[in-house]
């Protein structure tokens, strides 16, 4: 299943789509009851085999080329740490290949979101992990950045 | 001017920047501090204070600062996110402004793996980009990151470290243009043995128009000998040495790797749009001022060397 991954365009046009299909919805997207258990549970189902997905409840995989910044060991969600090494593999696991080499790799296939990793983001709210990541989208939390943050 | 800085001051004179690196002792005695920054002061315009780098514990960056803003020097200080959480970072942002710290390099770091003791816990609760982003929060809006504010906010000149000789390639001079929208006002580089791929990372960087928004300084170092450069490259994260270098070193002469530096630091200084370089000379402080003097750099404005016996004075002050 991982190797959809390598289908980025294909991913992107299946978040665009995700997002038409549940907008109508968002009225019931709410945290805390049912309905978010409902979407822990199909998250990880969906994103655990795919993205090998950490839940950390705020979504960024459109602004990464359609590859989890969290499964970098260091976390990074702006870009590779300077210690990529020349074949492409991890500073800290060698024999895995560095996260943010595929997301830029990937990022080039996507028409549509592909841009969107030059984007500065901001740091991860940690109170989100093993939320729903689709319905802090649609309630907004997932893209408020802290209070402070400039601009 | 942003930040009173001196560093600040030289670089948007125009004057080609020299910074160097002085690595924390393993010892409580300040002197041992003072001693490294004597050899490094004369000739660079600030001092780098690393922080744990290659995840090895040392005296912490925020001190080792504090000792040299008390004995009148301008340091920088290294922060990485490896260790601390961002209410940490925050407050020491804020303590280190206070002791007249001008100058703040923000690091990703070392993952605790590459230091001796790797079982402990990786924090990265904040990133390189989004720790310049803060300070940036701090200096520009007067708030910390929760939106509370400041009395008094931090004046500070914001580095970042870029590594143009790491994968992948074309993805580096984009990472440096979000670490200037991020707040980045200068850049310090990973050691550079490796000039054309350091031109050819520039004129991109040129192309993106970056060269006039923030300062570049090209990290250098001299590499003791050919052993040394094949340790350095198999074992430091992200230093990239290539063959030619190895070979160069080992046919050459005992001080060929200074000499290497020394040449890579005026080819540097030819590529447009550099504004200076950060010498890191890992256990051969003694070697720096040879290779500043040597590169065509000095005569360097004098910074006058307190010793700890005057620092009752410059308190009183």
């Amino acid at each position: 299943m991982r190797s959809l991954q390598n289908q980025p365009h294909l991913l992107e046009l299946a978040y665009e789509a995700t997002h038409k299909l549940l907008r109508p919805f968002r009225r019931w997207l709410k945290p805390g009851g049912r309905v978010e258990r409902f979407f822990v549970r199909a998250e990880k189902m969906s994103k655990g085999p795919l993205f090998n997905c950490r839940m950390c409840g705020q979504c960024v995989l459109h602004s990464t080329g359609m590859t989890c910044p969290m499964n970098c060991p260091k976390e990074m969600r702006n870009g590779p740490c300077g210690g990529v090494r020349p074949d492409g593999g991890c500073e800290i696991f060698p024999d895995k290949p560095c996260v943010w080499v595929q997301a830029w790799e990937r990022s080039t296939h996507m028409p549509l979101y592909g841009s969107e990793i030059l984007k500065v983001l901001p740091p991860v709210n940690r109170q989100l992990h093993r939320t729903s990541a689709w319905i802090n989208d649609f309630t907004g939390i997932a893209q408020q950045p802290p209070r402070g943050w400039n601009k | 001017m942003r930040s009173g800085s001196r560093l600040e001051r030289v670089l948007r004179s125009g004057r080609f920047a020299v910074t160097a690196e002085l690595n924390p002792p393993d010892s409580a005695d300040p002197q041992a501090v003072y001693d490294r920054a004597l050899v490094l002061a004369s000739v660079c315009d600030a001092i780098n204070a690393t922080d744990a780098s290659g995840a090895n514990v040392h005296m912490s960056s925020v001190s080792v600062c504090a000792l040299l803003t008390r004995a009148g020097y301008e340091p920088v200080m290294q922060v990485s996110c490896r260790d601390k959480n961002r209410i940490a970072i925050q407050g020491d942002l804020l303590g280190a402004a206070a002791m007249g710290v001008r100058n703040v390099l923000c690091l990703t770091g070392d993952g605790v793996q590459a230091g001796d003791q790797p079982e402990a816990k990786p924090v990265f609760d904040l990133d390189s980009m989004t720790l310049l982003r803060t300070a940036c929060t701090l200096r520009d809006n007067g708030m910390f990151l929760s939106g509370r504010k400041l009395d008094a906010p931090p004046k500070l000149f914001l580095g970042a470290a870029e590594n143009p000789f790491a994968p992948p390639y074309d993805f580096r001079p984009h990472r440096l243009a979000k670490k200037v929208e991020a707040g980045a006002d200068f850049v310090q580089t990973q050691y550079c043995f490796d000039v054309p791929r350091l031109r050819e990372f520039m004129a991109r960087v040129k192309d993106l128009g970056l060269h006039e928004r923030v300062f570049i300084l090209v990290g250098v170092g001299p590499l003791k000998s050919a052993k040394t450069a094949e340790w350095t490259r198999s074992h430091v994260p992200g230093v990239h040495i290539p063959d030619a270098v190895v070979e160069r070193l080992k046919k050459g002469k005992k001080d060929e790797g200074k000499r290497l530096c020394v040449e890579i630091i005026q080819q540097v200084h030819e590529t447009p749009g550099v504004s200076g370089v950060h010498v890191m000379a890992y256990r051969q402080e003694e070697l720096v001022a040879e290779i500043i003097e040597e590169a065509g750099l000095l005569p360097r404005r004098r910074v006058r060397a307190e010793t700890p016996a005057d620092k009752k004075e410059t308190v009183a002050k």
